[in-house]
């Protein structure tokens, strides 16, 4: 039934029945298509990850010449060691509480979106581009351009909320620990919402018109039909928004990195920023990489959960 | 009918009802939309405001309009070099990560293949790494290799690491194309590649350049790889650029939000220019399955 099942595909051969005279069988071509490109993967994609978790076990600094195995003596030092602990909470933090916000306010936009798109035919163009421009801005530019909207003096939101009196004193937004880490999840909140409210649109489209208007029928209203038609039928893409999401915030560098650089005194300072520094500032390969591993195996750990919840569907597509 | 009586009965309020609800609508949208694009219309004014004006607010507008910090901008050789850069990169990586993933979903999708949940393992997993796990071998191995501080390097780092999105969406492309087609091709006796190239490749077109350029994009906007793996001008790009922009003590506004518009007006160009496709793209694998 599927031809590139392989057994059943019919036999290649020319209209006369005389068969083709072939070098390389299908199956050997198959490998010489994939060849070139798990190559690369290996090399530059797994190998890297191998060499990871090996530095991760020795103590290297290059500047003094020292190179040595350690075994998971680094790993026990981050047990112990605070700011790991701090970049954690950081981390957990700024990804809950921006993926959070993401997915409800994505569904939301994406209400509205399918709304108007209902009383009115035929697309509206401009949307999609408003959609798309926070989405394609290049992450360092998005974060500088914030950094100058949340400049204490000349920056538009302390003018704007001096204008309408909500506050007297310029807020120093970066500079105050409670402020920097919100500046940072709004920031993210911003860029990547309107693109999650994409996907939850192609979802709303997909659900059956037939179904509102039976439950109208019914008598239902509009929050019944969202909470016992549109939420459940939008599961799936709300479980893959909530997967992507998660993995991208978990890792989150350019964004917290071009806007805070972690500070003030590191509040905002999460996994990937300190490993970075740990990495190519202090240029402790090993620790640094005991770090790095440590958050490549709990990324792992959250795409495993997440592949449980996935599982019916990622079945359908392999 | 039913229906028809209904809307008799109320036609009016009804009429009223939905225009409220609509008007409020169309405002919330406006809203978000003011708020979407906002930070972005901010910087672009900034861009030309006097230097004088930068640091003062109010009045949001100013009385003058400047183009000296593009002057500014354009004339020191850094971010001119940092675009070409970019570009370079973007383009290589994308027709790479077209070719190779464009290969492979060719396999998985119409090819028998054994281990094939093996490799797509392989392709989600790569996607998944945190880029910081790898960042110090791959640091070490492109040193290693010479290749630190080349185009090189990035060129081949983003098409890995941009790969598992091409072989995606790819192989979603090739898959809705019908079996007949190739299979046809097959009997006539082409061999897999010819099969490939004369009729599975133009059908896909429309998908083969979505693929191509989200991976643009990625590569375009990518930061900790091209942050590590270059070390002078020669092999800086945009968003490097842009980070590192050079300040005393204070930043350079002006010249920043200069700089940033046009290191993002090539995306926003082809985001804008695509859009359909991206979202079409974008959306086929997560949607469908």
């Amino acid at each position: 039934m599927n031809p590139a099942g392989g057994e059943s595909a019919p036999v290649p051969g020319r209209r006369d029945g005389s068969r083709p005279r072939r070098f390389v069988s299908d199956e050997a071509w198959s490998y010489l298509c994939v060849g070139p490109g798990l190559f690369i993967l290996v090399l530059l994609g797994l190998l890297p990850i191998l060499g990871a978790i090996w530095l991760s076990a020795q103590r290297r600094l290059p500047i003094f010449g020292i190179s040595e195995f350690v075994g998971l003596r680094n790993y026990a030092a981050l047990m112990g060691d605070a700011r790991f602990w701090e970049a954690c909470r950081t981390t957990l933090y700024f990804t809950a509480v921006s993926v959070t916000a993401e997915v409800i306010l994505g569904i939301g936009l994406a209400l509205l979106l399918h709304g108007t798109d209902e009383s009115r035919t035929g697309e509206r163009p401009w949307i999609r581009v408003m959609i798309l421009i926070p989405w394609a801005l290049p992450t360092v530019v998005s974060a500088r351009m914030w950094e100058w909207l949340y400049h204490s003096e000349a920056g538009l939101f302390n003018y704007g909320l001096r204008a309408v009196g909500l506050i007297q004193e310029p807020i120093n937004w970066l500079g105050d620990p409670f402020w920097a880490i919100h500046a940072a999840i709004l920031m993210d909140v911003w860029k990547t919402t309107p693109f999650a409210s994409l996907l939850f649109l192609a979802g709303l489209k997909a659900v059956p018109p037939d179904l509102y208007l039976a439950a109208r029928v019914d008598g239902a209203g509009a929050w019944t039909s969202f909470r016992h038609i549109t939420l459940p039928l939008l599961g799936p893409i709300i479980l893959v928004v909530l997967v992507f999401r998660t993995m991208d915030a978990f890792r989150v560098f350019d964004a917290v990195y071009v806007l805070t650089g972690g500070g003030p005194g590191n509040t905002t300072e999460t996994l990937s920023i300190y490993a970075y520094k740990t990495l190519f500032q202090t240029l402790q390969f090993g620790y640094g990489s005991a770090l790095a591993t440590g958050m490549f195996l709990a990324v792992l750990a959250l795409t495993a959960g997440h592949m449980v919840l996935l599982r019916p569907y990622l079945r359908e597509v392999s | 009918m039913a229906g028809g009586a209904h809307q008799g009965e109320r036609g009016l309020p009804m009429r009223l009802r939905a225009g409220v609800v609509r008007a409020a609508t169309v405002g919330t949208l406006a809203f978000v939309t003011a708020l979407c694009m906002g930070p972005v219309v901010w910087q672009a004014l900034t861009s030309v405001k006097p230097e004088a004006d930068l640091l003062r607010l109010p009045p949001l507008l100013p009385d003058t309009l400047t183009a000296s910090h593009f002057e500014a901008v354009l004339a020191r050789s850094t971010l001119v070099r940092a675009l070409a850069n970019s570009f370079a990169v973007a383009v290589s990586s994308s027709a790479l990560a077209i070719a190779l993933g464009g290969l492979c979903a060719f396999a998985l999708a119409r090819l028998p293949i054994r281990g094939k949940a093996v490799i797509l393992g392989l392709v989600l997993v790569t996607s998944m790494f945190p880029p910081i796990a790898v960042i110090s071998p791959l640091y070490l191995l492109v040193r290693a290799l010479g290749l630190r501080d080349t185009l090189g390097a990035l060129i081949l780092t983003h098409t890995t690491y941009a790969l598992p999105l091409a072989i995606w969406i790819l192989t979603g492309f090739f898959r809705q194309l019908p079996g007949e087609l190739y299979w046809a091709a097959r009997l006539d006796g082409c061999g897999p590649l010819r099969a490939l190239f004369s009729v599975l490749v133009p059908p896909a077109l429309p998908g083969l350049a979505v693929a191509a350029l989200l991976v643009f994009i990625y590569s375009w906007n990518e930061f900790m790889f091209a942050l590590t793996l270059t070390a002078s001008e020669a092999s800086r790009t945009a968003p490097v650029a842009i980070a590192l922009f050079p300040g005393l003590h204070e930043v350079p506004w002006g010249d920043m939000a200069a700089a940033s518009l046009l290191v993002t007006v090539p995306v926003l160009l082809l985001a804008l220019f695509f859009q359909r496709h991206i979202v079409a793209g974008l959306t086929v694998g997560s949607v469908k399955g």
